[in-house]
């Protein structure tokens, strides 16, 4: 359970945001979670919900866009999300595929109100 | 509204200092592994272990981090190396800062290896760097050859899995060969070793992995 610490970490990049866009109100922070990354978008949203409660933050909502596993063939460079584990490639059945994402835990995006 | 583009890491805090440690560690030539698996699969035996091999001239250090106690650092400290219990306190993980503060008055220079023990836990440690040159898992025929499966990311992002208990083989329903093929499944390449921390078996194929990565991060560092 470090998803308390991740929210954590999403709210201080906030508050540095905010400290920069000086007036202005975030209204919603948009963060990008990988399949690898280890990360349970249920617990991240309990977790900063806790954190935002009767805070300065309020209201403050978070959408979380959860991604798949990608990778790519070595052979014929196609791109595919990788379903249950399943690492050939399916255009040519190559099993020589490389991890291009999945493991993100990123910020993507600020939602502001004008002031 | 407006929606602004934020494109940054979430632990990028975390990350920076990570950063900070790998060139503090590469620059001297210190070889630094972070240990990780679920509480019980035997990462301290297999450090225990790996000091009793190793010369008394080596210049090894060790980090342990756990939630409550220091048994682990009174266990290895018994080799004769230097050892530094953290304890997090209720953190299921360590993270960069932790390792940085704790090795402050240690002088770098005069170590080569570092390993850390990380806090038993398969999920969080995986989402924090500690600046080292590989993660290493360990999961113990006692737990479940589903593992990497269910907790792909630290799977996913460990260099070497050590199957460890071999020897208790013959008392579990474990498949090898399953475990094998779940690891590879979710981190294709994957090296991996099969040992024993009871009766010894396997510990040559780990040391040797051991020593061929710590001779080529000191290639590295002399480049």
């Amino acid at each position: 359970m470090h998803e308390l610490s991740i929210a954590n970490s999403i709210l201080e990049a906030v508050r540095k945001e905010r400290e920069r866009l000086n007036g202005s109100r975030i209204t919603k922070v948009g963060v990008r979670i990988g399949e690898l990354a280890g990360v349970d978008p249920d617990a991240l949203n309990f977790g900063f919900e806790v954190l935002v409660k009767d805070t300065e933050f309020e209201p403050l909502a978070l959408a979380i866009e959860f991604v798949a596993r990608r990778h790519e063939c070595s052979r014929c460079g196609r791109v595919f999300t990788v379903v249950e584990y399943k690492v050939n490639c399916p255009a040519c059945g190559s099993t020589d595929t490389h991890c291009i994402g999945g493991d993100e835990l990123d910020l993507a995006y600020l939602e502001v109100e004008e002031s | 509204m407006s929606r602004l583009p934020l494109e940054q890491k979430v632990l990028s805090e975390n990350d920076r200092i990570a950063q900070r440690l790998r060139e503090r560690f590469l620059e001297r030539g210190l070889f630094c592994l972070n240990f990780v698996s679920s509480p019980g699969a035997g990462k301290t035996s297999l450090l225990e272990g790996t000091l009793e091999r190793f010369s008394r001239n080596e210049r090894v250090a060790l980090l342990t981090g756990d939630i409550q106690t220091d048994n682990d650092a009174q266990r290895l400290a018994r080799f004769g190396f230097p050892v530094k219990q953290i304890t997090t306190g209720g953190t299921c993980h360590l993270d960069a800062r932790m390792i940085e503060r704790a090795i402050e008055d240690w002088p770098l220079e005069s170590l080569d290896t570092l390993l850390i023990e990380n806090v038993g836990n398969l999920v969080c440690p995986s989402s924090y760097d500690l600046g080292e040159a590989a993660k290493v898992v360990v999961l113990s025929v006692a737990e479940g050859e589903d593992k990497p499966l269910k907790y792909p990311a630290i799977f996913f992002k460990s260099d070497l899995m050590i199957l460890n208990k071999t020897d208790l083989l013959p008392y579990v329903s474990f498949e090898l060969a399953k475990a094998r093929a779940n690891a590879l499944q979710v981190h294709p390449g994957m090296e991996i070793v099969e040992l024993s921390c009871t009766t010894g078996a396997g510990f040559d194929d780990w040391m040797k992995w051991l020593e061929r990565r710590r001779e080529s991060a000191k290639a590295v560092a002399q480049s």
